[in-house]
């Protein structure tokens, strides 16, 4: 059975949880791109993968999210966006050692759309096929839109990757917010247009990640599951950071997060994981619940 | 519908070209620029904060009202400056040092403008030291800091201390805002104010300038 077979079918993914938070713990400083260190020290990255191996994940991430070529210029990293794309999923894959899926991700460009912000959407088209070319020569097994705000950047995205291929697990799940008449992205898209429309574009996997934790992730996976029968994927952080005496701290425990998940587990989701704050710890928690 | 209402009117819609004309129409039927910008434009901007407030628009509209609002001033700003309509204040404003996220301080700016503050925009990514060094070349009474991402948020703590290492403490008051930032954090690194959004940050201003 396929990956995209065993979705369909109905068993839950255990995903990984934070990958940039981790990588502050482990020296990544105020400004520096995460993705630099698919360059200067991958050793991190293939410890964080295997530690999460090794708390039963068996989707790991590829270090790519800001690899676009939109995001790495401030960082004078534009010319090295097919090496740093594919040092992302080599590093994963050798890691996780065939034991967990590699999901390489594809974060927000980082500036607003016109007429919003000054960014031409050929632009950002660009960016994305050219990051997910990089991608798809080293062969993840998933791609993952991942932490958008924006549906009509999050669409130029999914349409990239499925121009570039056809056949590769597409997954793209969007951050929305609580407001008063219910949960939107901050430019103001509602689960379900998102639902739909990221669904029609060609992704195969949809659903959310990061927000304001589990509690929050409970109710837009209950509006995601009204909305679609489409395989879903929720992974939510561990809280509103804090910064305390310089130091960030994410309030929500392994434990509590374990508590809520099964929750989260009634909507039947194909794929379950955290995002910024949450350990290895919390997905050894999850693998509790997630029968493997 | 007054002139006024119109220009408030199509400042919430975000529509710049209408703002633009009717603003000039405003003032060629002799309507004070002053009354121009405090009835029309900044109480247009005041429904869009509190619409955004209330969870009943979304950033997509405040954009396009602040760029809208930027329209009004473009028509303004000659007559204000030739009536020496006296700035309420100077503010330094910029993203700190390691972070490039500048839509929500871009969006302080503006109002700030359209309240009538001198602004001094250092863009993002900026260091402490420039900071300080603005507030001391242009004498502003106020230093507003963004950061979106907690691992930047420590440079606002830098900046506080070096105006304060500036012997400029007290007469430079700090104002911090972003998506992380708290009004907590705030007291902790000793600066004076946390703006929650842009409207509430133009108010905080005023008052740590005595306006």
């Amino acid at each position: 059975m396929n990956l995209r077979e065993r979705m369909r079918a109905g068993r839950t993914l255990l995903a990984d949880g934070g990958l940039g938070s981790l990588l502050i713990e482990r020296g990544l400083r105020p400004g520096e791109a995460p993705e630099s260190f698919n360059l200067t020290r991958p050793e991190v990255l293939a410890e964080i993968v295997r530690d999460y191996v090794a708390a039963g994940a068996e989707v790991v991430q590829a270090n790519s999210f800001g690899a676009s070529r939109l995001r790495l210029e401030p960082h004078g990293l534009g010319d090295r966006v097919r090496e740093i794309n594919r040092a992302a999923v080599e590093i994963a894959r050798k890691a996780a050692q065939g034991k967990a899926l590699v999901s390489a991700s594809i974060g927000p460009v980082g500036r607003l759309l016109k007429p919003y912000g000054d960014l031409e959407p050929d632009e950002a088209s660009r960016a994305f096929r050219e990051q997910a070319e990089a991608l798809a020569e080293a062969g993840p097994d998933i791609i993952a839109v991942e932490t958008m705000t924006d549906l009509n950047e999050t669409l130029l995205a999914v349409r990239a990757v499925r121009e570039v291929s056809q056949d590769i697990v597409l997954a793209a799940t969007m951050t929305f917010e609580r407001r008063r008449r219910g949960f939107f992205t901050v430019m103001g898209d509602t689960i379900t247009d998102a639902a739909a429309k990221l669904a029609q574009a060609g992704a195969d996997v949809i659903g959310s990640n990061c927000g304001s934790g589990i509690e929050g992730m409970v109710e837009i996976a209950r509006a995601f599951r009204a909305a679609t029968t489409a395989p879903l994927s929720f992974r939510p952080n561990a809280g509103m950071p804090q910064v305390v005496r310089g130091i960030v701290r994410y309030p929500q425990t392994p434990e509590f997060m374990a508590e809520c998940l099964p929750a989260l587990l009634e909507v039947n989701p194909a794929v379950i994981g955290g995002c910024c704050g949450t350990a290895p710890a919390h997905i050894r928690a999850f693998r509790q619940a997630v029968s493997a | 519908m007054t002139i006024l209402d119109a220009i408030a009117r199509a400042l919430e819609t975000g529509d710049d070209e209408a703002v633009g004309s009717q603003t000039r129409a405003a003032l060629a039927a002799e309507v004070p620029a002053k009354e121009i910008l405090d009835s029309g434009l900044i109480r247009g901007m005041d429904r869009v904060g509190g619409l955004f407030r209330d969870g009943e628009i979304f950033l997509p509209d405040v954009l396009l009202a602040a760029r809208a609002m930027d329209a009004g001033l473009e028509v303004l700003r000659p007559l204000l400056e030739a009536q020496a309509v006296a700035p309420l204040g100077k503010v330094v404003i910029g993203t700190v040092q390691g972070d490039l996220h500048d839509i929500g301080k871009n969006l302080v700016g503006i109002m700030l403008r359209g309240a009538g503050f001198e602004v001094i925009d250092l863009g993002n990514d900026v260091a402490p030291e420039r900071f300080v060094q603005a507030a001391q070349d242009s004498g502003a009474q106020v230093v507003g800091m963004s950061a979106l991402l907690t691992t930047t948020m420590p440079a606002m703590r830098r900046v506080v201390e070096q105006l304060a290492a500036a012997e400029l403490k007290g007469r430079v008051k700090t104002i911090i805002g972003g998506a992380p930032v708290t009004a907590g954090y705030a007291a902790e690194i000793g600066a004076d104010a946390h703006g929650f959004d842009a409207a509430a940050a133009v108010a905080l201003c005023r008052r740590l300038v005595g306006r």
